[in-house]
């Protein structure tokens, strides 16, 4: 059940010399990535991952195991300690050129309290120096994705908090990225606006080329919604399993209730207690 | 009472408004009541109709009293907001910074203005700049610690957000840790605001007769040694209007300002 074959992408020019070999189709490569704090903690220990364009890949595992700090540094907000993460082949995230750009949507909704929906929605393009003209029907067409667009000109306390994530997946999507990175997004949310919201982004990576990296501690969720399930465990952070989930491209509300679904979901969570039994 | 009756009288507005303004009324009253029932002499307590003739009679008088304390209270207050927030810019940018200036800061807040208005009056020729000045040094420093604190209190979410979108050091300043700092901003505001009165008063005392003041501590003074009680309570009672003039103005303010997005001034 054990599948660490991590498929090298096609071996282009862009390649760095001495690594795997990585390119524009490799939207993220972690190669043995570490990560220590300065108290001595080990955070992450020696995780190699690639994650292939088109992919919506899940980062399955109990708190504490890093999932949240492997997607910061897949972010480039957080440094490893030893080992590198590629993005497209490159060494950083920066300057997003066509087909490589990235966006992350955090653990809350994280919106500015004092700015309109629509102005939140706005910031990133904002921040590029994108001029208004511009930027407005991407942030309307963003809003309208998410089923948002009656509500771009109120302020986020008027929202729910389902509403409130929908704002700050717009946000995300604004840029129009191509790699998105979620960390349990819908984690703080209840079941039914969770499972609602977790098929309305199925059907979006569905439906666009979009390379989604999405962190999570439920199985359903996990299982549900990708097409790659990275098992991780704790102390140290590692990944424990790399599985592919088999299942149709259209997955509606009675998925979950299939039982090729809930064989996979007894799958992983035999993976899971297997690798934390002994900590848990 | 009628149950129609109570939802009018627990209105909010009819509670803020009309309920203190009621209240006021009545210790009026009370007070005009307990002046002629005793028969208290006015060089002792002056009842509400003696200080009432007496802001008529002396109103010219009081009015530019008023003013010149005014004046002094809006530049010191003026001031302080700029100097104070200008500190408060400068002691986030780095920590270093703040740990040497922070200090010093709490040395001026910690002195009393009383013992330093009498140097600060030597030193300047002008007495109405020694006054500001003197007013200012009150009233800074709920301005710098509270700007501080409010530049300081930035959700951090938001500024990973703004550092995953590669925004400089300049756009995180405008469009994150400005508005993050209003509510605390307003806050220091409404303090400052009061200080800055305070302080005009208290340097006019200190000053004294000597000053070419005619504000209207040189008033209270000058009513004290004529014993002209109604004068003393009438320029009082203009002090108190003034500070809750400014108080309201800045809570005004921060309504306006914050109406739409902050716990504070939302209901």
């Amino acid at each position: 059940m054990l599948m660490q074959t991590i498929t090298p992408a096609d071996a282009r020019p862009q390649a760095l010399p001495g690594t795997d070999s990585v390119g524009v189709q490799t939207p993220l490569f972690a190669n043995q990535v570490e990560k220590t704090y300065s108290n001595g903690t080990q955070a992450l220990s020696r995780v190699k991952l690639a994650i292939q364009r088109g992919e919506f890949v899940s980062l399955l595992g109990p708190s504490g195991c890093g999932k949240s700090t492997l997607l910061k540094m897949f972010a480039g907000l957080e440094q490893p300690s030893a080992g590198h993460v590629r993005w497209w082949g490159k060494d950083s995230p920066a300057s997003p050129t066509q087909g490589q750009s990235l966006a992350m949507v955090f653990q809350e909704a994280t919106l500015m309290p004092w700015a309109r929906v629509s102005d939140n929605v706005r910031l990133p393009l904002d921040l590029a120096g994108v001029p208004k003209a511009q930027s407005q029907p991407k942030v309307d067409a963003a809003l309208a994705l998410v089923g948002l667009d009656r509500f771009s000109q109120v302020y986020p306390r008027e929202l729910s908090g389902g509403m409130q994530m929908r704002a700050s997946i717009a946000r995300a999507l604004a840029t129009e990225p191509n790699l998105l990175l979620m960390d349990e997004p819908f984690g703080a949310l209840d079941e039914f606006t969770r499972n609602k919201l977790d098929s309305d982004l199925r059907q979006l990576w569905a439906s666009r080329d979009l390379t989604v990296v999405f962190v999570t501690h439920s199985i359903f969720e996990a299982v549900y919604l990708s097409s790659r399930v990275v098992v991780m465990g704790a102390r140290p952070g590692r990944v424990i399993a790399d599985i592919e989930i088999d299942g149709p491209l259209e997955r509606d509300e009675a998925y979950r209730t299939s039982p090729a679904f809930i064989e996979q979901c007894a799958r992983l969570s035999r993976l899971l207690a297997q690798a934390n039994g002994d900590i848990c | 009472m009628s149950p129609s009756f109570t939802p009018w009288l627990r209105h909010p507005t009819v509670l803020r408004i009309v309920s203190p303004l009621l209240l006021g009324a009545v210790l009026l009253s009370l007070w005009q009541l307990a002046c002629v029932a005793w028969k208290v002499p006015v060089y002792l307590v002056p009842s509400p109709a003696d200080i009432g003739r007496t802001l008529v009679s002396d109103g010219p008088m009081l009015l530019g009293a008023l003013w010149m304390t005014l004046k002094i209270t809006f530049f010191s207050f003026a001031l302080a907001v700029l100097i104070g927030t200008l500190a408060a810019f400068v002691f986030v940018q780095s920590r270093v910074l703040e740990a040497s200036l922070f200090p010093y800061a709490i040395l001026l807040q910690v002195t009393p203005v009383v013992a330093v208005a009498p140097l600060i009056i030597i030193w300047c020729s002008n007495t109405t700049l020694a006054l500001v000045i003197c007013a200012t040094l009150v009233a800074i420093f709920p301005i710098i610690a509270n700007t501080v604190l409010g530049l300081r209190s930035v959700n951090p979410g938001l500024l990973n957000l703004f550092r995953l979108n590669r925004a400089s050091r300049w756009q995180v300043l405008l469009r994150l840790r400005i508005p993050s700092a209003l509510p605390c901003f307003f806050a220091g505001l409404r303090i400052a605001s009061g200080l800055a009165l305070i302080g005009a008063v208290v340097a006019e005392f200190v000053a004294g007769t000597g000053g070419t003041g005619a504000g209207l501590a040189y008033q209270i003074l000058q009513a004290g040694f004529q014993l002209n009680i109604p004068r003393l309570f009438a320029a009082l009672l203009l002090i108190a209007l003034t500070g809750v003039a400014l108080f309201s103005l800045m809570a005004l303010l921060a309504r306006l300002s914050l109406r739409n997005w902050h716990e504070s001034e939302l209901g």
